[in-house]
């Protein structure tokens, strides 16, 4: 008998409703976009899986199962707010899957996963968020690590910088790593990777009130490669670290702090491009202050800084390493220099921000 | 108040604009402080405006008595 | 970078300190003010002393305009932000510049104040410009350096009819300074700070020549030469005093030949003329009231003078005690001299104008200097 329509069988299967695909030509990142719903899927299934790419993020889970390899596990992480949000030489995107890279790779370890988290301002353009995530793919790709958890939120106009980022890595320490700040002792020679402050004036060549005519390129790089020739020659290396804001002059007050030694600087022996040289000039800034985004400092032991050095400079991002200076015994910790004029003078932390002298 | 400058003028610009260029780092700047500069010639920029503009001649006068010291030759004799 | 790298040579500095070394008179101290700020800052940050004989005394002058600028001054600029919702523009170095109630102008700024920081007067006006609804106030400060920048911008704003645009003028005087410190009563009769001769600013005498020191040498009896801005040029600058005392002379000498001349810049002296005129007396930080040291803007432009147009009012506001700037920028003291140095006050949080700036002394000695006094124990 016939028990009427409930008992039909559908004639045909159920059509899945209509997704309208993403304009990364004039759309905009709206509140809906972090609120959880179908936007954000939209987003994640139309950008961000895409671009990143990977077996373990298309899973779609809130978190990721992760099998790593034996040994000791080192994570870090950092925020980017970097303005303006592309510069020449890189972009927000590339700095943040760079910087992290180089936390975890300066102690030590082999950087395998990122998670990104994004907080996007409401009427952000979709088409420069498609270029930073792309930016960030490809830097991800190049460094061989995978970004496989992730994040979305959207904050209203106004509360927002049109994008932060966050990224915090993984890795697994080698072995026999022993890196540290507070291993730093008299004696030991300080190794600087390249010039200074190409970043940070790549960066100020761009801000208002500011300008240059002439391109200063960002160093932003990954350098788990350079770790890793460094590392490979059994150098006794006890400390590595990417002098990033604050630049050279902060990351060695602070090694010295933790070591609690002195050091002794040869300003003749520290490279920076002519440009770079003349655009501080020009601001009234000093290059030691300068942030760097793909540069590393290594503290070495003196038997070992001839083979140290050789392999920073075999690698492409290690050029013009040079040899800076030495560790000395020192209770006030002091950073100091001899100038290239012939005298001498401390290299002090940085106070507050570094606002442009006029005079 | 004394950051200032010794660049050298590029480009003539409409009114007193001018590109000059230090170490490769190009600037527009002012020249309304200073009169009958040309391309090629240098100023001493200060915030954006060239103050005067700077004697190759006399600063290589300068540098040469700079040298003359040690030689132990009194200042006044030694001025080319 | 031309006319830079030559002039901070290290092997010509050796040499030029060697020459002093054998001029100096055995026994004899040699006791030079540096004038400018950015000379102290060259000496500083080149390690200038390390060059020089036992004998030679480099002592920090008041050079240094925002270290001279009392507090009730950056109050003002503080009120125009907070309370009168202007966009208040300056240079960088005013910024962090402590004033009343804890506030400085970055604070102000992370209170909620409009505050920009600008490389240049025009950059000021061109904020003007862009956003008529905008009211901009330029917090002018500087010597006769930067203050023909300033009358510039003044008179563009004239010329344009700019409604929302006026400046705060607290541009100062150097022969002004130079003769207060002249007169104090410890440098003319109690001898107190022995003062054998100045180092003359290098590109304040651009614009106002050398001529106007020579007023200082014959009534005083003290040598002065104008020295560029370059390490190389403050050391040929002090054996040239040397010499001046030696051979008892007090004259006015060029070091700077080939920016400055006797007459300076007539074009920049005429516009600033028009557009500014001497004020009676003006209150220096760390010298008190000086008489006909300072500029304000000439009525002709009174509707760009911020301090008519908001009807301002300078408080006195008196230093905080413990604080040495005043003597320090008299060159009486040594910031090691002031009891908060370098413990309360330091440049994270600096109680005096000398911490804030990087030419001030305190500041130039704590980040460049300190080390000179503990002595350091060589590697292992």
């Amino acid at each position: 008998m016939d028990d009427g329509r409930l008992n039909k069988p559908a004639s045909r299967p159920v059509k899945a409703g209509y997704s309208r695909p993403l304009d990364f030509k004039h759309g905009r990142v709206d509140l809906t976009h972090g609120s959880g719903g179908r936007a954000m899927a939209q987003l994640i299934e139309q950008l961000f899986a895409p671009a990143f790419d990977n077996v373990l993020l298309a899973q779609g889970n809130d978190g990721t199962v992760l099998d790593l390899p034996p040994g000791r596990l080192v994570m870090a992480t950092d925020s980017h707010v970097v303005s303006p949000l592309f510069f020449p030489g890189g972009d927000i995107g590339a700095l943040a899957v760079h910087g992290t890279v180089n936390d975890v790779a300066v102690m030590g370890a082999t950087p395998l996963y990122l998670s990104a988290g994004f907080i996007l301002e409401e009427g952000f353009p979709l088409g420069e968020l498609k270029r930073i995530v792309e930016s960030m793919a490809a830097a991800a790709r190049a460094a061989g690590v995978a970004i496989v958890t992730g994040d979305t939120k959207v904050v209203e106009q106004g509360k927002g910088d049109g994008v932060f980022i966050n990224t915090t890595g993984v890795g697994v320490l080698r072995p026999g790593a022993q890196l540290g700040g507070a291993r730093a002792r008299p004696g030991d020679v300080v190794l600087l990777s390249g010039t200074l402050g190409d970043h940070g004036m790549a960066i100020m060549s761009l801000r208002e009130s500011l300008a240059f005519d002439t391109e200063i390129v960002s160093d932003s790089a990954a350098l788990h490669g350079l770790v890793a020739a460094l590392l490979d020659t059994g150098a006794d290396v006890r400390c590595l670290r990417d002098p990033t804001r604050g630049g050279l002059a902060t990351t060695l007050n602070e090694i010295a702090r933790q070591s609690g030694v002195g050091m002794m600087l040869d300003e003749a022996a520290i490279p920076v491009q002519a440009q770079v040289q003349a655009a501080c000039e020009f601001l009234g800034l000093d290059p030691l202050y300068v942030a760097n985004e793909g540069k590393l400092v290594a503290i070495v032991a003196p038997q070992d800084a001839g083979r140290a050095l050789a392999a920073l400079r075999a690698h492409p991002l290690g050029a013009q390493a040079a040899c800076i200076g030495t560790v000395l015994a020192d209770e006030n910790r002091f950073v100091q220099m001899t100038t290239r004029f012939g005298g001498r003078r401390i290299v002090d932390w940085l106070s507050g921000d570094q606002l442009p002298r006029i005079c | 108040m004394c950051l200032a400058l010794p660049v050298r003028v590029v480009e003539l610009k409409g009114g007193d604009a001018a590109v000059v260029d230090l170490g490769g780092i190009r600037k527009e700047i002012s020249l309304a402080l200073v009169e009958d500069v040309r391309a090629g010639d240098y100023v001493v920029l200060h915030v954006g405006y060239a103050l005067t503009k700077l004697d190759p001649d006399e600063a290589q006068r300068t540098l040469e008595l700079f040298r003359a010291a040690g030689s132990g030759a009194p200042l006044h004799e030694v001025q080319a | 970078m031309k006319f830079i790298d030559e002039f901070r040579d290290g092997d010509t500095a050796r040499r030029i300190g060697a020459q002093i070394a054998a001029e100096v008179q055995p026994g004899r101290r040699y006791h030079f003010m540096e004038f400018c700020g950015g000379h102290t800052h060259a000496i500083s940050r080149y390690g200038v002393g390390d060059l020089l004989p036992d004998g030679v005394k480099m002592i920090h002058g008041p050079g240094c305009p925002v270290c001279v600028l009392p507090i009730g001054r950056v109050d003002l600029a503080i009120q125009l932000a907070l309370e009168r919702g202007v966009t208040l523009a300056t240079y960088g170095d005013v910024l962090r510049v402590p004033a009343s109630n804890g506030l400085s102008l970055l604070k102000a700024k992370a209170r909620g104040g409009k505050v920009a920081m600008v490389y240049s007067a025009a950059d000021a006006l061109a904020l003007a410009r862009q956003d008529p609804a905008r009211e901009v106030v330029f917090f002018a400060i500087g010597f006769e350096t930067t203050t023909p920048p300033t009358a510039l911008v003044i008179r563009q704003a004239a010329a344009e009819g700019l409604a929302n645009f006026s400046v705060v003028c607290n541009h100062v005087l150097t022969p002004a300074a130079i003769g207060n410190i002249l007169e104090s009563p410890e440098v003319r009769k109690l001898g107190t700070v022995p003062l054998d001769g100045f180092i003359g600013p290098a590109h304040v005498s651009t614009i106002i020549g050398s001529q106007p020191y020579e007023h200082f040498a014959e009534e005083y009896g003290k040598p002065v030469v104008i020295a560029g801005f370059e390490p190389l040029d403050v050391m040929q600058a002090i054996l040239m005093l040397v010499r001046q005392v030696n051979e008892g002379r007090a004259e006015v000498e060029n070091e700077f030949t080939r920016a400055v001349n006797r007459d300076g810049n007539l074009k920049a002296q005429a516009l600033c003329a028009e557009v500014f005129e001497l004020r009676k007396s003006f209150e220096w930080r760390g010298l008190g009231e000086v008489p006909y040291s300072a500029l304000a803007i000439r009525g002709e432009f009174a509707a760009f003078d911020a301090e008519k147009k908001f009807a301002l009012d300078t408080r006195k506001v008196a230093d905080n005690k413990a604080c040495e700037c005043g003597a320090i920028l008299r060159g009486l003291k040594h910031p090691r001299d002031c009891k908060i140095f370098g413990t309360v006050c330091t440049p994270e949080n600096p109680v005096g104008s000398c911490m804030v700036s990087s030419e001030g002394a305190c500041a130039a000695h704590y980040s460049y200097g300190r080390y000179k006094e503990i002595p350091i124990r060589a590697a292992a």
